[in-house]
């Protein structure tokens, strides 16, 4: 058994060396009626990293992605997962991808364990094996004590878990992941995020889409922002976050009542409006001259010690990049989605 | 969020899923038989998760049994159980092929879920998920055409074809209803809401079902509708189970039965994937 399984990595690890493009899109188009759900979105995708799929409600990642997963024709284009066509080619796509959709791609009536038994012998495990497949999976993702109970009556959490232990059931080289933590409490969420990176240290491609800024910059190495059905940027983290600026002094104070006087030196030091947090000792300032991160340092030193000698009493400074949210407002005009309330109410 | 359940299970770690990860060996695709067998065994696991639908295959054909049995039988054929005798083939016949119709709705309510979009991604003989409603349900037609037969012998079901002929009639119907069954799926592939799909359901099978022959004698019924019986589907299979039922040589309408079915199968067959591709 052991001897197998080494014998089947080997293999496989093999057959992958030459494929070192996850996926590849030029000019990928679907349209539904008159709207341009998806129109003309390039994509390169390296094998072997997680790569962010990121926009607003509509932008048309889930159409997107419906495409490469060979669940929806594209109108227009192409696109090549590991070098196969999805059209041409889908049965071979197949067997090299899995999904989570947006929505739960398991079936409710079902419990767990009926779930992932039905999924493992449609993926070829013989009986007892598929039952001891299914075993093992729920163990590792913590559905143990959930196994035998129909999976609508599991939360949110357990069932995205359940969902994910289906599509690594069989160790695909590319997972696709629709919105994964969408609508997930924190702890679910972070899970979720634990998950994605085990994935991808054992070499399976993930791409990953979100409405999340923060989520695509904690996982994903290289991001695509799409808007109305295009890619309007692409790069790492870094690199989206230093078109929009070299990043924004953070700065919170002793006393309340300096807040005003702090404001009008930072503004006078660096030249850009200074926003007030909502934290009554807090200030933000973007630093938006300095196209390189050393002239951003000088101008946030400069700063602070002009601080320093207006007598303001500074507790804690600090130079971050921009988030992606600024990064998101630059690019589009306008911001991104809003979290849910319910999600921002849950406190960790 | 409500967490309506707690898991005390330990939380998925990066440890634990790597430990999954690493162990796995990819067995070689199922064939088509065994993928459509698991989508089969889904129907029946469907069946003991939601035991209502065993109702409605067996509540419905009782009552219809009794109902016509005693409205009709003194009526139509003198005493209730001579028309019995004629009935009951028939009524096993409408209600199984009116049960068929539940194919098309659980293809429709599934399409409507993401699990549809999982089955669709995987590597396998594409349609298997299609054979596989069709499996579960045939298990439904044959408990249904047997729970028809049970009230049947119980009311003075006496068929002169004995227990074979009976079997063979059984056989025949659920051959039968396999193949009308793509039909339902297309449908089910085809159509919106799981609503219409009932209401379009209804609105074939209904004619179909009581324009025929098994109720009454069709040499009863004005010319034209004659006619319509004649070119019916549903009529001949009527006459062929009611003929092996009763032990009559019916070479021409088994014939016919077995060539609809074969044109059913494979007409809404390839329709029913060229539209499941598509979709
Ligand atoms: N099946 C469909 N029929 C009609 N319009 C659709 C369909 N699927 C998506 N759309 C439209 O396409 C656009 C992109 O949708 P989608 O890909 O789901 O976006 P996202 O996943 O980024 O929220 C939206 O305007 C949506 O209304
Ligand atoms: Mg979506």
């Amino acid at each position: 058994m052991v001897s197998a399984a080494m014998t089947a990595e080997g293999t496989r690890s093999m057959s992958e060396a030459g494929d070192s493009l996850a996926i590849e899109t030029s000019g990928l188009v679907k349209s539904f009626g008159g709207t341009r759900a998806v129109d003309g979105i390039d994509l390169t995708v390296p094998a072997g990293t997680v790569y962010g799929v990121l926009g607003p409600n509509g932008a048309g990642k889930t159409t997107t992605v419906r495409m490469l997963a060979t669940l929806l024709r594209p109108d227009g284009g192409q696109a090549r997962v590991f070098g196969h066509d999805v059209v041409r080619e889908a049965d071979a796509v197949r067997s090299r991808v899995s999904l989570t959709g947006q929505y739960a791609s398991v079936d409710e009536d079902l419990t767990g364990m009926e779930n992932l038994v039905l999924l493992s012998r449609l993926l070829g495990y013989r009986k007892p094996a598929a039952r001891e497949r299914a075993v093992t999976l729920l163990e590792a993702f913590g559905l143990t004590e959930a196994a035998d109970r129909q999976v609508k009556n599991y939360s949110g959490g357990m069932r995205r878990r359940l969902d994910i232990a289906a599509s690594i059931l069989n160790t695909p080289d590319l997972l696709f992941l629709d919105e994964p933590t969408t609508g997930l409490d924190p702890r679910s969420r972070n899970q979720v995020w634990d998950i994605v990176r085990a994935v991808v240290a054992h070499g399976t491609t993930v791409l990953l889409t979100t409405q999340y800024l923060e989520e695509a910059d904690r996982l994903a190495e290289r991001i695509a922002v799409i808007d109305r059905g295009k890619v309007i940027a692409e790069g790492t983290p870094g690199e989206l976050k230093s078109s929009v600026g070299a990043g924004s002094v953070h700065v919170r104070l002793r006393d309340r009542w300096q807040r005003e006087q702090a404001r009008q030196v930072l503004a006078r030091v660096l030249g850009t409006e200074v926003q007030l947090d909502a934290d009554p000792v807090a200030l933000t300032a973007r630093i938006m001259d300095g196209d390189s991160r050393d002239r951003a340092s000088a101008q946030a030193s400069r700063a602070l010690a002009e601080l320093d000698e207006a007598g303001i009493t500074v507790d804690d400074f600090s130079l971050g990049q921009p988030s992606l949210d600024e990064v998101f407002l630059a690019l589009t005009g306008h911001p991104a989605e809003e979290r849910d309330e319910n999600e921002q109410e849950v406190a960790e | 969020m409500t967490a309506t359940t707690t898991a005390p299970d330990r939380d998925p770690t990066a440890e634990t899923i790597s430990a999954v990860l690493s162990r796995e060996v990819r067995p070689p695709r199922p064939g088509a038989l065994s993928a459509s067998l698991a989508f089969g065994w889904r129907a029946m696991l469907k069946i003991k998760h939601v035991p209502s639908q065993l109702f409605d295959i067996t509540a419905f054909p009782i009552m219809i049994t009794l109902m016509f049995t005693y409205l009709f039988g003194g009526a139509l054929a003198g005493s209730t159980r001579e028309y019995l005798q004629f009935l009951l083939p028939g009524i096993m016949v409408m209600s199984v092929v009116m049960t068929s119709m539940y194919t098309g709705m659980s293809v429709n309510i599934d399409i409507s879920k993401g699990v549809f979009d999982r089955f669709r991604t995987l590597p396998i003989w594409r349609p298997a998920p299609m054979v596989g409603y069709i499996l579960g349900d045939m298990f439904r037609y044959t408990a249904g055409a047997l729970v028809i037969l049970a009230v049947g012998l119980i009311l003075g079901f006496r068929p002169d074809g004995g227990a074979l002929g009976v079997l063979a009639g059984i056989a025949l119907l659920v051959a039968f209803s396999f193949a009308l069954s793509w039909l339902w799926t297309m449908l089910g592939l085809l159509v919106r809401t799981e609503r219409s799909v009932m209401g379009i359901s209804m609105l074939v099978l209904f004619p179909a079902t009581f324009l025929s022959n098994i109720l009454v004698d069709p040499k009863t019924m004005p010319g034209w509708l004659q006619v319509f019986v004649d070119l019916n589907l549903i009529a001949h299979l009527v006459a062929a189970v009611r003929g092996l039922m009763s032990g009559d040589a019916v070479v021409d309408e088994l014939l016919w039965t077995a060539v609809c079915g074969g044109v059913l199968i494979a007409v809404f067959g390839t329709l029913t994937m060229r539209l499941y591709n598509r979709k």
